[in-house]
């Protein structure tokens, strides 16, 4: 057996399955986090292996679809680097909770959820990613329902996503399942005006589980594996404008939120927005941006709600309808609100910036107005970002009788992202080679291919 | 031995890389919750722009023994794709080039660049003692100067953005430096929007570059012939509308009409930051990119005439409202404000007489020196006033204004108007921020009776536990 022969990707898929049967029961809070981390961890490196073994494959790097010793579960270009990605974005948010979290830390559904995603970004048979979209609609509902908070407004718009969903891939190939896919594609994506869910999610459930469900954007894979492939131009053109629309909308109602998590919530819907925004450009340079830019607000909009986190986890919830002056007491976290707050804009020198320049580039090419509304949206959630660290960080003279400043854990997790996403900033010729790969396996998919 | 332009490239990354060195020496520890001592800082601000400055030196000395006048740094690609086969949208490749030039007009600035924050970071050594922020200013500040030499060596637009940047965030988070008050945090986040509306110029500007010539490189675009010889490559339509947003992006950054209002509210940073920032180096920034890019000015009679309209219109107003300040530090700054008028009116006449753009670049380099040590000796300045009026029993002579002997209504409106700082920052707020503000806090009100409607709750019940209900809007305030 070589290294490369190992099913890594069905290890990591399993693993927090098994560790979610494991471990779901256990009663002490400290012994159950303990636990969930030492299966997140495990989940990472089996991640991390099943990419580098895709890349070092004879064949790896390549835009064909490659099995790793199952029919089911596979890895390509895009996929290859997503799962080491959410098995990161599980690992750290595992380690960053705080002890005062770990009483309500649901363990079951955070790993269950994890396989669920791990297996829907290591699939492409669109049966398979319809059923694992599908059940992966569960965790969160189950955490609204123990935590007393109202259900309706994620049960409406998830059974419409799984309606339109199923409705799509059962429906013959045509125009009708190509509009009934994209309907829930924009459902799950949180387009206007069917994003209620969103904020929803992120304001009644633990903000951990909320921001585990929501920074993958499963939407997107969905888009890119369902929809891209066959649905015809003016559907592209149709969600493109969608997508738009909720990028400058969600962007202008993050700037004026008296509320942390919805400022997160929206902050992060008008990012996901501008990522579909390129991807249904689908030229070679707006596609490989709109891939760029997936990773760059994944790790970032983690990186800015496991900070937001980390202040409730010591403040409660952070209004932000006063000047809270938490500088002089968290200055650690204040740093990586703004590293990670404007990593998500798409700063100089962070995994966003290239990210953005090739996305308004590729916009630009097709149609300038795009372009422009693009860069709007990023200046208002610039704005957006720079008025809450103002809000939260300064203003006034915070006293407290107790250290409030960061855990070692919470420094690694974040400072992890945070190098992430300045490394990548200050080396991205790689990272974009790859979203360039995976760019033109997409446009290969789709019969597009003289566009790369 | 070495070649001299072997020797220059070298030298030249000597200059690039002190800055970026200090942002690590002094952010890294930090980062990791370690920061350096007050002497540590004091001692690695000094030995690395120490070696900055004489590198920069360096290059001038050898571009003068050579006579090469453009000395270029190539690193490369930072990021390059490439096509094979036929395109779609109109794109061959795209790449990102970090190229540096040393030219006439780099090197000077470079050169005020260092020698200005060497003096200032020494001076704010001992001002910002025992200061909690004193560290915090330092990474911020040494975060503007790998800014300001990254934008003013950019050989391409890209580069330049990103340096742009830098000094735009650097500002905003020295403005609101004196975390205590809620002041500085309102006119940092007011600084940043204004920033926010030039850096989005500028980055579309560089987008259309990209896509009119290809290339984001200044010596593609404007040839290959040192500054200000320059030829731009682009019809005078795509001149004038690169060029009008370039002016947008630089009338952000140097306060330019209509812009103007935040220069004041700037003040509200230590006094060593607004020396160099709005004084000397940070409100110059908008004048050196149209000095950057005056080729394109050559081109278009258009931009030229848009060019000095703004500059003039900015001078007199800067200098009306300058008239009126009742404050050193304010009156300072349109002091400064006025002279990046006529600077600017300077760059744009240069498309008639292109000597002047000489006369610009000198009038900024001396205008910049003399600003800033007017605004470090403001402190000191009021103090002496006040000692000197005390011996004295009596206040100083105050000279007359310049409408001494207009009709009282004529003074009495156009003290208002001075008094007023020309109703800019009130139209902006009334007329572009407010709307914006009060439509989108209607849609979140909207929002919110939407998602309690479908969960069939009270509006107010459906707010969370622990989170309280804003009795008003923290964003319709600030408005």
């Amino acid at each position: 057996m070589t290294y490369q022969s190992i099913p890594w990707l069905e290890i990591a898929v399993l693993l927090p399955l098994t560790g979610a049967v494991l471990f779901g029961r256990i009663r002490d809070p400290l012994t159950a986090w303990r636990c969930c981390l030492f299966a997140a961890g495990a989940t990472l490196v089996c991640g991390v292996a099943s990419w580098v073994a895709w890349e070092a494959a004879p064949d790896g790097g390549g835009a064909a679809t490659r099995s790793l010793g199952a029919t089911v579960f596979s890895l390509d270009a895009l996929s290859a680097p997503l799962v080491a990605l959410i098995a990161l974005l599980h690992f750290l948010t595992v380690l960053s909770t705080t002890r005062t979290g770990m009483n309500r830390f649901p363990v079951f559904w955070l790993l269950a959820g994890e396989s669920l995603v791990l297996a829907l970004f290591g699939c492409t048979n669109p049966w398979v990613i319809g059923g694992l979209l599908a059940v992966g609609t569960l965790p969160p509902y189950f955490e609204l329902r123990s935590r007393g908070r109202p259900t309706p407004v994620y049960v409406s718009h998830m059974g419409l996503f799984v309606a339109l969903l199923l409705g799509g891939l059962a429906a013959p190939t045509g125009a009708l399942s190509s509009v009934l896919v994209v309907g829930a594609v924009l459902v799950r994506s949180g387009t206007f005006p069917v994003h209620a869910w969103l904020t929803d999610v992120v304001e009644n459930c633990s903000f951990g589980t909320a921001i585990l469900h929501v920074t993958p954007i499963a939407a997107m894979y969905a888009a890119v594996r369902l929809v891209l492939p066959t649905a015809p131009e003016w559907v592209l053109d149709g969600i493109g404008a969608a997508s738009l629309v909720t990028a400058v909308y969600a962007a202008g109602l993050a700037a004026v939120q008296s509320d942390s998590r919805r400022f997160f919530a929206y902050l992060f819907l008008s990012l996901r927005s501008l990522v579909i925004v390129g991807l249904e450009l689908h030229t070679a340079i707006s596609l490989t941006g709109a891939l760029a830019l997936w990773v760059s607000v994944s790790l970032s909009a983690t990186g800015l709600g496991l900070t937001l986190r980390s202040l409730e986890a010591r403040f409660g919830r952070v209004p932000l309808t006063d000047y809270r002056g938490l500088y002089a007491q968290s200055p650690a976290l204040a740093v990586c609100f703004l590293l990670t707050g404007l990593a998500a804009v798409g700063f100089p020198a962070t995994l966003g910036f290239v990210a953005t320049e090739l996305l308004v580039d590729g916009a630009v090419g097709v149609n300038p107005a795009v372009g422009f509304v693009a860069l709007f949206a990023t200046a208002l959630n610039g704005v957006a970002v720079m008025r809450v660290y103002f809000l939260l960080f300064t203003g006034t003279r915070h006293t407290s009788g107790v250290s409030l400043n960061i855990t070692l854990r919470e420094r690694f997790a974040l400072l992890t992202l945070a190098g992430i996403i300045i490394g990548g900033g200050l080396a991205p010729q790689l990272y974009i080679d790859s979203c360039y790969r995976a760019a033109g396996a997409i446009l290969y998919d789709r019969g597009n291919a003289s566009a790369f | 031995m070495t070649d001299p332009t072997e020797l220059a490239v070298i030298l030249g990354t000597v200059v690039l890389a002190a800055p970026v060195g200090l942002v690590a020496a002094l952010g890294l520890p930090s980062l990791v919750g370690a920061p350096l001592s007050e002497r540590a800082t004091d001692r690695a601000c000094r030995w690395v722009i120490a070696s900055g400055l004489l590198a920069t030196f360096g290059v001038l000395g050898l571009m003068l023994a050579t006579g090469n006048r453009h000395v270029v740094i190539d690193f490369g690609n930072w990021v390059s794709i490439r096509h094979d086969g036929s395109k779609q949208g109109g794109h061959a490749h795209y790449q990102f080039a970090v190229k540096f030039e040393f030219d006439r007009l780099s090197v000077p600035l470079v050169i005020l660049s260092f020698v200005l924050c060497g003096t200032i970071a020494t001076f704010s050594t001992r001002y910002l003692h025992r200061e909690p922020g004193f560290n915090r200013f330092f990474v911020l500040f040494a975060i503007f100067l790998a800014g300001m030499v990254t934008a003013s060596l950019a050989d391409t637009i890209e580069t330049l953005f990103a340096g742009w940047e830098l000094v735009g965030l650097s500002s905003a988070l020295l403005v609101a430096f004196f975390h205590e008050r809620a002041a500085p945090a309102r006119n940092g986040l007011r600084v940043w929007v204004v920033y926010r509306v030039s850096d989005a110029a500028l980055l579309f500007a560089a987008v259309a570059l990209h896509h009119m010539t290809g290339e984001g490189d200044f010596d593609k675009l404007m040839g290959a012939e040192p500054w200000p010889s320059g030829r731009a490559s682009l019809s005078e339509t795509q001149a004038l509308l690169v060029g009008l947003l370039l002016l947008v992006a630089a009338a952000g950054k140097s306060a330019l009409v209509p812009f103007s209002g935040w220069l004041p509210r700037a003040m509200e940073g230590p006094t060593p930051s607004s020396a160099v920032f709005y004084g000397a180096l940070s409100v110059h920034l908008g004048a050196f990119l149209l000095l950057r890019l005056s080729p394109l000015i050559a081109v278009s009679v258009w931009f030229a005439a848009a060019v000095v309209t703004l500059g003039f219109l900015t001078a007199v107003y800067a200098y009306l409202v300058g008239t009126v300040q009742t404050d050193i530090k304010s009156a300072l700054s349109f002091a400064s404000l006025a002279q990046v008028g006529i600077i600017v009116a300077e760059i744009g006449l240069g498309h008639w007489v292109p000597f002047l753009w000489y006369v610009a670049l000198t009038h900024l380099l001396g205008h910049a020196c003399l600003r800033t040590l007017q605004f470090v000796r403001a402190p000191s300045l009021v103090q002496d006033y006040r000692a000197l009026e005390n011996a004295l029993g009596e206040r100083l002579p105050r000279p007359s204004g310049p409408f001494f002997g207009a009709p009282s209504r004529v003074r009495a409106w156009v003290y208002r108007f001075a008094s007023e700082r020309g109703y800019l920052d009130a139209i902006l707020t009334n007329y572009v921020v407010r709307p914006f503000v009060l439509l989108f806090i209607f849609f979140d009100r909207l929002e919110r009776r939407w998602t309690a409607f479908l969960n069939g709750t009270h509006e107010l019940n459906n707010t969370p536990a622990g989170s309280s209900v804003p009795k008003s809007e923290p964003a319709e305030r600030e408005a």
